[in-house]
């Protein structure tokens, strides 16, 4: 069980932080289905490597069950599942993101954790109508870079389950 | 906020509630002298405060309170019931700016002076137009201030560290609610850890740690104690408001209503406190609007005028029980019925089914009211449903009991804590649970196993377990929670017997591990919905489990009915019957005075039927019950319906079928030596018997069976008698046709003893037991009659015995294989008359091998 949120904070990513405006812009990405994703890093309480998650029954598919942070029961939601993507082959070595939201804590299981960059407003545009019905749903807006194309999420949205 | 501030708004909110309960006082004993100066004080305390902090607005209404109030204490002026009133109104009012304080950090804007006004006139002597009470009616509006989360830094109105209970006053100490929760909180981590450190020393093998571990777990028990005990607050605390709102509720309505309070001092966790004020509330409220009648209509009932609303509670086990009781009109059931019938909420059939205390627990759905009007106080049909779902979150069940014209109660029952409990881990499925301990009445260990293990029976695909004369439904907990499917089997594992209020019920598990003290976390928002958990807990090696909800279970298995009683349901059921050892019977009266008897466990149901419910059908009395038709045989011969009223019916089922024997009045049930004298040749009866020292007729059930028609079985005719006492011994896995035989049999003068499988009766065999004659069914689980025919003639001690097939199959190929196996006879079930000739005539000529 280990946080990196410690490890993040060194080298690029401060650099990134003196970079960006406000703290706002700053965002953690992440992988799911080989789709970049990016949450705001200021709701970021953790990052963890691969869990113990005990499951929960009757629980909606995408809670994934709950799993123990020092000491804090936190409520697992399997991103795949809420996206309605198909379970990963490596799902072993899946990451997951701790956020907090009403006081509670959830972890979203995501396939990997990128880093941590700005993603300044001049960069952010609408969803594009082309994208997938499944993550518009969740998506704010979207950061267009050269290479790909930057999933926006909404937090709260992702949470909304049941 | 200023500290200043928070202090002031502090002591002036305990200040006004003082002066309430002092008014309410002086409204009884106006020239209490002692009242009148602390009333005066009060206020005058107020006034001088609000000047100093410059809250001119409160100084002024203050002031004209405290003018009016001196001449009250000097006796210049006359303490009148309006004059009361209008003090009231001025504390509503100075309630309200101070509320408005708190919120905003200053005084709100307003304008006073119509109290002020109406004040200075009484002052003069004048008499008084009393002001519009400004509105104060929602308690949430007061209340909502101390309890606001967003005034995160203005403390509630404190707890007290320790206890006043005398007037030799022990020492106090204002402490914030913050501090005390943060140290809950830590407290539960520590107690989380300490389990932690025990689980990890029962493995290792360190004993240097042991010692000082020990005692580390001694000072958490006992520190968490003694936080717990820093949370207990009287129940008073949330009934202070009540007598005041009682009195305004009585002036309203225009009745006369009298509040008891008793046990105030009663302690309870401040959590669970905080989470039934408002429920306790609104059902004084409702006893006060619906329940109790004006005094006119009091004096017209013969009660006396002033209503009494009775408010009373107490520890009990683990729990606080809280009773709220009045003497008024009781629960209209009948309106009750017709609005559950025009909600759509049961069917005619249903209902007519239920008891009337099932009937009045609809009151408990959402959006039910048979309030005829919505008042400003209730009516508003939001009411009950809420309060049983909150008094459900914490863990408390609700009951009532009603009379109409006599009165209502409310029985609420709450644990005393809800933030450590003690519970039972259990496994099924593959995963862990955990099981509050309160709820836990006991543990057996069930299964396929013959030795020392319980089994579990079916009853029309329903799991159930007998436990000491009693049938408890069952849930199998990985069923419930969709895991895994139940073995097929049968199941196995452990049963966990459970009460939920009058539910008395078995969960059953793969396995049991020990109780643990666990910190219960309420689970995520989006779980809440999933009724079968109350919350979520870390256990002592950092895995996450669930903590069941009894009640959601209970629900979520369809056991609860909101409260069927047990008694009612009970099938008394014996294993292996002799004919002279102690049965259990039912005694009841039909048709004339001698009681009569029917052994219990023939008995499937005891009910209490509408005669509006039978019907004729083809000249015989019948009545829906559960989807079919029934057919009622009067045991006294003929039956003519009352006009109304109920009927009493013993129901006698078997598979599909039921009968049901309409008797006058059920008696007793009694367990005793069951000896028949084959008496008068009487149709319907087997003869008499000496009955808790009374002469009793034991009813003939195979003439009454048959006399329902169908075809139960064939066969009708009274016994004959024999000279000698044969020994015989009857196996049959079915307890019905066990009891329905073996009295039959020794009334024909035979000494008869049941088993219930052949596996039992090869074990007499091989203890050496003795018969003249074996009488077996065919088909039996495990081994069948004809396994056990060729056993028996294989070798033993009972080789040449007679044995006679008793089976439902009677078609010559099964007679045939009958013989074959070894049987003597094989006679039709039930022809008893068959049975009957074909012992005597195996007993009176020696088998020809």
């Amino acid at each position: 069980m280990q946080s990196i949120s410690e490890t993040q904070r060194s080298g690029p990513a401060i650099a990134a932080l003196a970079l960006a405006e406000r703290e706002d812009e700053v965002f953690l990405t992440l992988t799911v289905a080989g789709q970049t994703c990016s949450i705001p890093v200021l709701l970021v309480r953790d990052v963890l490597g691969p869990q113990a998650i005990t499951p929960i029954p009757l629980a909606p598919a995408e809670v994934a069950g709950g799993l123990n942070l020092r000491g804090r029961i936190v409520t697992a939601i399997d991103l795949r599942k809420r996206l309605g993507l198909p379970q990963s082959d490596n799902a072993d070595k899946a990451m997951s993101v701790v956020v907090e939201q009403g006081g509670e804590l959830y972890s979203l299981i995501v396939d990997q954790v990128g880093e941590v960059i700005p993603l300044p407003s001049a960069g952010v545009c609408p969803n594009p109508p082309t994208l997938d019905a499944l993550w518009r749903d969740v998506s704010l807006s979207v950061y267009r870079e050269e290479d790909r194309l930057i999933v926006m999420l909404d937090v709260e949205r992702l949470l909304n389950i049941g | 906020m200023d500290d200043l501030l928070s202090d002031f708004l502090t002591e002036t909110h305990e200040g006004l509630s003082a002066v309430d309960e002092a008014l309410l006082r002086l409204e009884r004993a106006p020239d209490d002298a002692p009242t009148l100066a602390e009333v005066f004080r009060q206020v005058h305390t107020i006034k001088g405060t609000c000047g100093f902090l410059g809250l001119s607005r409160l100084e002024k209404v203050a002031h004209a309170g405290e003018t009016i109030l001196g001449l009250y204490r000097d006796g210049s002026l006359k303490v009148t019931p309006e004059g009361i009133t209008l003090i009231f109104t001025a504390v509503d009012a100075i309630r309200k700016i101070v509320v408005g304080l708190e919120q905003n950090g200053q005084e709100p804007e307003g304008d006073d002076s119509a109290v002020i006004e109406a004040l200075d006139a009484a002052s003069r002597g004048e008499s008084v137009a009393l002001p519009k009470a400004p509105e104060v009616k929602t308690e949430a509006a007061v209340e909502a201030a101390p309890i606001a989360a967003a005034a995160p830094r203005t403390p509630e109105p404190l707890a007290e560290a320790v206890q006043t209970e005398s007037a030799a006053a022990q020492q106090t100490i204002r402490v914030s609610v913050e501090v005390l929760e943060d140290l809950m909180t830590l407290v539960s981590e520590l107690v989380l850890t300490r389990n932690q450190l025990m689980q990890l020393a029962r493995v290792s093998s360190d004993s240097q740690i042991s010692v000082p571990l020990q005692r580390l777990s001694h000072i958490t028990s006992e520190l968490q104690e003694g936080v717990m005990k820093t949370r207990m607050q009287p129940i008073g605390n949330a009934w202070a408001k009540l007598p005041r709102l009682v009195r305004d509720l009585a002036n309203e309505l225009g009745k006369k209503i009298d509040l008891e309070m008793r046990g105030a001092d009663t302690e309870l966790d401040r959590q669970v406190l905080e989470l039934i004020k408002d429920p306790l509330t609104h059902m004084v409220r409702n006893s006060g609007d619906h329940g109790l009648e004006k005094p006119a209509d009091r004096r017209a009932a013969g009660k006396p005028e002033t209503g009494r609303i009775l408010l009373n509670a107490y520890h009990q086990g683990g729990h606080i029980i809280i009773e709220i009781g009045d003497d008024g009109r009781g629960l209209p059931v009948d309106k009750i019925r017709a609005k559950v019938l025009a909600q759509g909420l049961a069917t005619e059939a249903e209902l007519a089914q239920m008891n009337e205390h099932d009937v009045l627990r609809f009151i408990f759905r959402p959006g039910f009211s048979t309030a005829q009007q919505i008042t400003s106080v209730s009516g508003r049909g939001v009411g009950m449903d809420v309060v049983k779902t909150n008094i459900e979150r914490i863990g408390g069940t609700i009951e009532l009991r009603s009379k109409e014209g006599r009165g209502t109660t409310f029985t609420i029952k709450i644990p005393l804590t809800l933030a450590i409990v003690s519970a039972l881990i259990v496994q099924a499925g593959g995963e862990r649970f955990a099981i509050p301990q309160i709820g836990v009445v006991e543990l057996v260990r069930v299964g396929d196993e013959h030795e020392g293990s319980t089994r579990i029976e079916m009853i029309k695909d329903a799991p159930v377990l007998r436990l000491r004369d009693r049938l408890l439904p069952l849930v199998s907990l990985s069923s419930l929670l969709r895991l895994r499917e139940a073995p097929v089997g049968g199941l196995k594992g452990y049963v966990v017997v459970m009460q939920v209020g009058a539910n008395v019920f078995g969960i059953v598990v793969d396995r049991v591990f020990d109780t643990e003290e666990i910190v219960v976390k309420p689970v995520a928002p989006i779980l809440r919905h999933i009724t079968m958990f109350s919350g979520n807990t870390i256990l002592g090696d950092g895995s996450v489990i669930m903590i069941l909800d009894p009640n959601g279970v209970a629900r979520g298995a369809g056991i609860t009915a909101e409260g069927r009683a047990e008694d009612q349901q009970t099938v008394n059921v014996t294993a292996g019957i002799r004919s002279d050892s102690s049965t259990s019977l039912l005694l009841f009266r039909a048709g004339d005075q001698t009681p009569k008897a029917v052994p219990l466990g023939l008995v499937a149901r005891l009910e209490d039927i509408p005669v509006e419910r039978i019907e004729m059908s083809g000249g015989t009395p019948v009545v829906q019950y559960r989807g079919q038709l029934m057919p009622m045989v009067p045991i006294a011969g003929h039956w003519e319906a009352p006009e109304s009223g109920r009927q009493a019916v013993l129901v006698f089922t078997e598979g599909q079928r039921s009968m049901g024997l309409m008797v006058d009045q059920i008696l007793d049930v009694v367990e005793e030596p069951l000896v028949i004298q084959p008496g008068s040749d009487r149709l319907g009866y087997l003869g008499s018997a000496v009955i808790s020292e009374r002469v009793t007729d034991v009813i003939d059930t195979v003439y009454w069976l048959s006399h329902a028609g169908g075809d139960w079985f064939r066969g009708d005719r009274k016994s004959s008698s024999s000279a000698q006492k044969p020994r015989l011994l009857l196996i049959d896995d079915s307890p019905f046709f066990r009891h329905l035989v073996v009295p039959a049999l020794s009334a024909a003068d035979f000494d008869v003893t049941a088993v219930e499988s052949p596996a039992e009766a090869l074990r007499l065999r091989d203890a050496g037991v003795e018969f003249e004659a074996l009488i077996s069914d065919i088909e039996m689980p495990e081994m069948d009659g004809l396994s056990f025919a060729r056993n028996v003639r294989a070798s033993g001690a009972w080789k040449r015995l007679p044995l006679v097939a008793l089976s439902s199959r009677a078609e010559p190929e099964d007679v045939a294989r009958g013989r074959e196996a070894g049987f003597t006879d094989y006679v039709a079930k039930y022809d008893r008359d068959a049975l009957l000739s074909s012992l005597r005539e195996c007993l009176s000529s020696p088998i020809a091998a």
